[in-house]
């Protein structure tokens, strides 16, 4: 299983066709308490770079963009239901929702965890 | 007026222990300020509520106001002739809220004046401080001397456990009642102490020469009751209390009556009072008080758990196309674990209990006018 990173600070691990995207320990950190998520609808085809989810702490709203073309075919209920999973378990349990990939070529220009943690240093 | 943003921002007496302390800076009102430290918004938030937060609010302004009679009572009567609040009748040791307003009865800006027995002692909002103070001097500098006390810095100490903790410095503060304000020895500073603030809850705020408030302020954070808040909580702890935040809720387009302040009108200056009018744009804030505003400021409850934002649009029901008002500040409440919100309705629909709907993200979603405040205030009246 691989995982890779956006320059947005989300996170995806591929699995097959199918992307599983968080957002990142870093981003967390950035935010702030979480207290409200806003996930895709099931079934919705996302394009690359489009909103695709919201993330609030309790000063603001981010968006959560979608990093890969495809169609949503899982949503995480327990992180809408307990949105401050975000902030203790980013990279596992706060999953956010997992595409079915359109084109696997596009996680060409993503970054690998060496990568990302240069990006963020 | 927000200062322009090539000016280099500026720093408050407490900017270094800021620093030592972890906070994360953040520009506001021209001054590099803390929003939040290494607890978070939401544990310094409900810290505050259960024991108590200590805020840097140097950034604001701080004035006295002297007549050059040497009578407070004239300092006060000059003062009337900005505000439309009842001056003369705050007693010496007294705190009261006021608003400077403008020709149309918009709000230039809210203020705490305080009588300090011979003169009157004000506090304005950071990014306001200067045209306020252009303000004064225009204006009552023919009866007034109006003195900048920019040397000074002031903390805010809130909370159930702010009395026993300053009591340690300064055993007078537990005879204070809610507004009661004047010089206190701290400790061995010089200090001004109100016992008011801005968060809903009891507390106390505190005027310190500025070579002085670092000490001060480590004193006080040495008591394990005690953390450092920053302007984050600050904000929400504001929200909930329903207290209005001047730029927002309350700007140069809005009346004491539109804002719902009628509360901080006296008798004295409304219509058939002793000194009804006199102060700008009177005539139309006395005709509001007589026959209504058109729009009302109101709180708001979200009734799903997405926040709803300041600047969000508000609709009367699910469909209708022309938006009917606006929120002005918006966020989650951390005490009531729920989003909550102010904003501007017609007064047909400010009513307790009547649902309107905001736009968010292209979706209309319910709230319920609701009464403020939204956490119970606990002022020692």
């Amino acid at each position: 299983m691989t995982t890779l990173y956006t320059s947005d600070h989300e996170w995806l691990q591929i699995e097959g066709d199918v992307a599983t995207i968080g957002i990142t320990d870093y981003a967390q950190s950035q935010l702030g308490d979480v207290v409200f998520v806003e996930l895709p609808k099931l079934g919705r085809s996302l394009k690359k770079a489009e909103a695709a989810a919201v993330v609030e702490s309790v000063k603001a709203a981010s968006d959560v963009y979608a990093p890969i073309t495809g169609e949503v075919v899982e949503i995480n209920d327990a992180l809408a239901a307990d949105p401050a999973l975000v902030n203790s378990d980013a990279g596992s349990k706060a999953w956010f929702f997992k595409i079915k990939m359109a084109d696997k070529s596009e996680l060409d220009g993503l970054m690998d965890e060496a990568a990302y943690a240069a990006h963020t240093a | 007026m927000l200062a322009p943003d090539n000016s280099p921002l500026k720093k408050t007496p407490l900017h270094a222990l800021h620093l030592a302390r972890g906070a994360k800076m953040v520009p506001f009102a021209g001054y590099d300020m803390p929003v939040q430290y290494v607890a978070g918004v939401l544990k310094e938030h409900l810290h505050t509520r259960s024991q108590a937060g200590l805020f840097d609010v140097s950034h604001m302004g701080q004035l006295t106001l002297r007549a050059k009679s040497g009578k407070v009572a004239d300092a006060a009567l000059a003062l009337e002739r900005l505000v439309p609040q009842d001056i003369l009748s705050v007693a010496p040791g007294r705190q009261r809220y006021a608003q400077f307003t403008n020709s149309d009865g918009g709000l230039l800006d809210d203020l705490m004046v305080a009588n300090f027995g011979d003169h009157l002692f004000v506090v304005v909002n950071a990014a306001c401080k200067e045209d306020d103070e252009a303000h004064l001097r225009a204006n009552l500098s023919d009866t007034c001397e109006i003195v900048s006390l920019a040397e000074r810095a002031l903390i805010a100490l809130q909370g159930p456990k702010a009395e026993s903790a300053l009591a340690k410095f300064c055993a007078d503060v537990g005879s204070m009642k809610f507004m009661d304000a004047g010089p206190r020895r701290v400790g061995d500073i010089d200090c001004f102490v109100s016992r008011s603030g801005y968060t809903g809850e009891d507390g106390f705020e505190i005027s310190v020469p500025s070579d002085k408030a670092e000490s001060l302020v480590t004193a006080l954070l040495d008591n394990p009751d005690v953390l450092p808040i920053g302007l984050g909580a600050r904000d929400s702890l504001r929200l909930e209390a329903g207290l209005c935040l001047y730029g927002h809720d309350i700007d140069t387009t809005t009346t004491p009556v539109e804002g719902a302040l009628e509360w901080s009108v006296q008798k004295a200056r409304r219509g058939g009072g002793a000194r009804a009018g006199g102060f700008p744009g009177a005539d139309n804030i006395l005709a509001q008080f007589a026959h209504g505003a058109a729009r009302r400021r109101v709180g708001l409850r979200p009734e799903g758990r997405a926040p709803v934002r300041e600047g969000a649009l508000l609709f009367a029901d699910a469909t209708s196309a022309d938006p009917v008002g606006k929120v002005t500040s918006g966020g989650f409440g951390p005490s009531l674990n729920a989003p909550v919100a102010m904003g501007y309705v017609p007064t047909s629909l400010s009513t307790v209990d009547t649902t309107v709907f905001a736009e968010v993200r292209g979706q209309r979603l319910p709230l319920k006018v609701a009464a403020t405040p939204f956490v119970p205030n606990t002022y020692k009246r």
